[in-house]
């Protein structure tokens, strides 16, 4: 179950990455349309959040420890729309550039717990 | 847990300080006068120094507070690295010509930092059991600690020449 939601919002966050990436290349700011995609892609990281925490609250152990698994988690949870927040008051290419950022920042914070959680 | 919430209460003060330093900059006269470092590529690097803090900050703090003995040098070097980033993002952030020459300076020590651990780390791997934000040149962060100085002191100098001629 967790990993499949690590998957998906990997691989969701590496789309994000690119739309954002394209609209940088076109030299466009973040429109309504990426700030829905982030919100899709951080509502997969919310609800990885709270299955982490239902797997911890049901006495499972990810494999590299309680702690760190945990501050992946809020990480990888506040990396978009964190990001999304910054491209708010940037109206030029340079916030989709930083959302692109951020999509690959997660990205690679999912490989990290899926070692975390122990495959 | 002390470590995720110290993380949780950096990133949300620095994203406080960029509001407060955004909005009064178009009003207050003293503000206009200050030069913003994060339009356009600045906010890009505002975004790889903030992941840098929350990164190299929790990480080192979490090492210390476990097994502080095992490697206190790699664990030590990790946190002045969390620090002198935390110290960039804010002198970023809050924008001006002293924030900006400090910032220079910051960038140079951290080049430094990344390339004398670097060759440490290579060197003399006995005296790092385990590994910091600056091993290997940052290898463990896609390179993102020698490449992040070099693009921000370019962007701190182009700053410069821009305030010069505007």
């Amino acid at each position: 179950m967790l990993n499949a939601l690590t998957l998906l919002t990997g691989v969701a966050a590496l789309l994000l990455a690119a739309w954002c990436g394209w609209a940088a290349y076109r030299d466009q700011p973040t429109k309504d349309w990426h700030f829905i995609g982030m919100a899709v892609v951080s509502v997969l990281a919310l609800a990885q959040l709270v299955t982490g925490i239902v797997l911890l609250a049901r006495g499972e152990r990810p494999e590299q420890g309680t702690t760190i698994f945990v501050a992946y988690l809020l990480g990888s949870f506040a990396c978009v729309p964190a990001a999304g927040f910054m491209s708010l008051g940037e109206r030029t290419r340079w916030g989709s550039v930083t959302v692109a950022a951020a999509g690959i920042v997660l990205a690679v914070l999912e490989v990290r717990l899926y070692d975390i959680w122990g495959g | 847990m002390a470590d995720v919430e110290r993380t949780g209460a950096t990133t949300s003060s620095t994203a406080a300080a960029e509001r407060t330093a955004g909005e009064p900059a178009g009003t207050a006269p003293a503000g206009r006068k200050r030069a913003r470092l994060i339009s356009g590529p600045g906010l890009l690097l505002v975004w790889f120094y903030g992941v840098m803090v929350v990164g190299a900050l929790s990480r080192s703090v979490y090492e210390m507070s476990t097994d502080f003995g095992r490697a206190p040098l790699a664990y030590a070097l990790s946190a002045l690295a969390g620090l002198v980033y935390a110290f960039i993002t804010y002198t970023l952030v809050r924008g001006g010509e002293t924030a900006r020459r400090a910032a220079l300076v910051c960038c140079a020590a951290e080049l430094a930092g990344v390339l004398i651990v670097g060759t440490w780390t290579l060197v003399e791997p006995s005296a790092f059991p385990d590994s910091t934000v600056w091993s290997d040149y940052g290898m463990g962060y896609v390179f993102i600690p020698v490449l992040l100085p070099l693009s921000a002191i370019r962007w701190l100098r182009r700053a410069e020449r821009d305030t010069a001629t505007a």
